[in-house]
């Protein structure tokens, strides 16, 4: 029986370097028979205390497809929640009902006082800047899914690597596969330096940059994030950096064969229309994979994997 | 025995002695302890001449010693004190002022979106420096330093 049975996933350091293997090991097997009915006895809350229309539905796609019934809200208006019912209340409530429940919610930290207070296991869908981890798990599925492997890739994370705790979670979960970390930002986004010190303690190297065009021919990974204007307290500053973070189908030419663009999506105009064609796009695949990461997160907890 | 202080602070008979306050914490060593409260004598005294700092600030609090939780609020703004148990005028226990690996209950996240700022939820952190006071929130996984530090009504 898996390690797995009856965790709760909430930060992505609660499960060791194997316990990812095995989530993406299962994953695999979901990708090739997705329609499996091996939850048809269970339960499933899907608490969304704000909305995330992807995320919510990734999660009940994969339940739908085991078979699992669904429960839960998609936003707090109307329910228990908006009368003012404390997060406690509603999570022994619905642990009552549910045997997993799935949570998202704004404030940090939400997931794991839901673990604490919950009697079912629960899977965190994001805890506002805090914590994403199924995205992660994904992020890592989509990685081995092209590379063949996890281990001794040159990954380069471009954009907002100071806000976006995609990138966060991406760098210190690639520290346990002796990963090269190529960091493409402006400077006022940089990498955070606790994240950097991960890579360090790791003892793995990391590079900085300014310009996308530096890491093109380098990199297996480049996993792009949004640059926000709102992040820049001088709006010329951001017209004087926007571009350096922009990709476009013209400056792949020297990048390696096997080299793959990720994108946590949503996207704006960080990554041009025109790459999309290319061989090199795997966004849309990426967020296709995280139904079977989920299905497999689900399986593995629930204890029928 | 250094005469010159106990003229200006008095012995006390039972209790005990935070002795070694740097001057500027002082007062707040005696508010994250309650004393304001403490229905019996407290007596401070501040800028006091001593060897280990230049000046310093000493507190003797007449029949109370202190749990462990008020010893680790106590080493978090003022982690050179010592302790000093008084009975029958006598020492009979000397402890510093450690910082605890963990903490629990008195310390406020400093991350106003942090799940424990918005329901009742007695807090928790994981001593991650204590040279610089770093505290990581157990829930939001932010830090507390120092300079955020704030304590729990
Ligand atoms: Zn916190």
């Amino acid at each position: 029986m898996s390690t797995l049975k009856g965790r709760n996933l909430i930060s992505i350091t609660d499960f060791s370097k194997d316990e990812y293997i095995e989530v993406l090991d299962i994953a695999e097997e979901f990708e090739k028979n997705p329609k499996q009915k091996i939850l048809s006895d269970k339960v499933v809350a899907t608490l969304f205390f704000e909305p995330s229309t992807r995320t919510r539905l990734s999660f009940e796609s994969a339940a739908n497809q085991l078979g699992a019934r669904i429960i839960g809200f998609s936003d707090p208006g109307g329910t228990s929640v908006q009368k003012g019912e404390s997060l406690h209340d509603t999570i022994v409530m619905v642990s009552s009902y549910a045997d997993l429940i799935v949570m998202r919610n704004p404030k940090e930290g939400s997931s794991r006082y839901a673990s604490e207070v919950s009697t079912v296991p629960v899977i965190n869908a994001g805890d506002g800047a805090n914590q994403h981890p199924t995205q992660c798990m994904l992020d890592l599925y989509s990685i081995r899914k092209t590379q063949g492997r996890l281990d001794n890739l040159n990954i380069a994370c471009v954009g907002d690597l100071k806000y976006g705790r995609t990138v966060h979670s991406l760098v210190q979960a690639m520290c346990n596969f002796n990963a090269t970390f190529h960091l493409v930002s402006p400077q006022e986004l940089k990498l955070p330096s606790s994240v950097k010190m991960s890579v360090k303690n790791a003892g793995l190297k990391y590079y900085q940059y300014t310009d996308i065009k530096d890491v093109i021919p380098v990199a297996d990974i480049i996993y792009m994030t949004r640059v926000q204007r709102e992040r820049f307290p001088d709006p010329l500053e951001y017209e004087r950096v926007k571009d350096s973070c922009i990709l476009t189908a013209s400056m792949l030419k020297g990048c390696k064969d096997n080299m793959r663009v990720l994108h946590p999506l949503p996207r704006v105009n960080e990554i041009t229309v025109d790459v999309d064609k290319t061989p090199y796009a795997y966004y849309f695949r990426q967020a296709q994979n995280g139904v079977y990461v989920r299905q497999a997160l689900m399986a593995a907890i629930l204890g029928v994997r | 025995m250094d005469t010159k202080k106990e003229l200006v602070v008095p012995r006390i008979e039972n209790g005990t002695v935070i002795d070694h306050i740097p001057t500027e914490v002082v007062y707040q060593v005696a508010h994250i302890l309650g004393l304001e409260k403490y229905e019996d004598e407290v007596l401070i005294g501040n800028y006091l001449s001593s060897q280990k700092f230049i000046r310093k600030g000493i507190i003797k609090v007449k029949n109370k010693y202190f749990t462990k939780e008020e010893l680790s609020k106590i080493s978090l703004v003022a982690p050179m004190a010592s302790i000093i148990n008084i009975k029958n005028y006598e020492v009979v226990e000397k402890l510093e002022a450690e910082i605890p690996d963990h903490i629990e209950n008195f310390i406020k996240c400093m991350n106003p979106m942090c799940i424990t700022n918005h329901e009742k939820i007695a807090t928790k952190f994981d001593v991650v420096d204590k040279e610089n006071l770093k505290l990581r929130c157990h829930y939001c996984e932010k830090f507390t330093t120092k300079e955020t530090i704030r304590f729990c009504e």
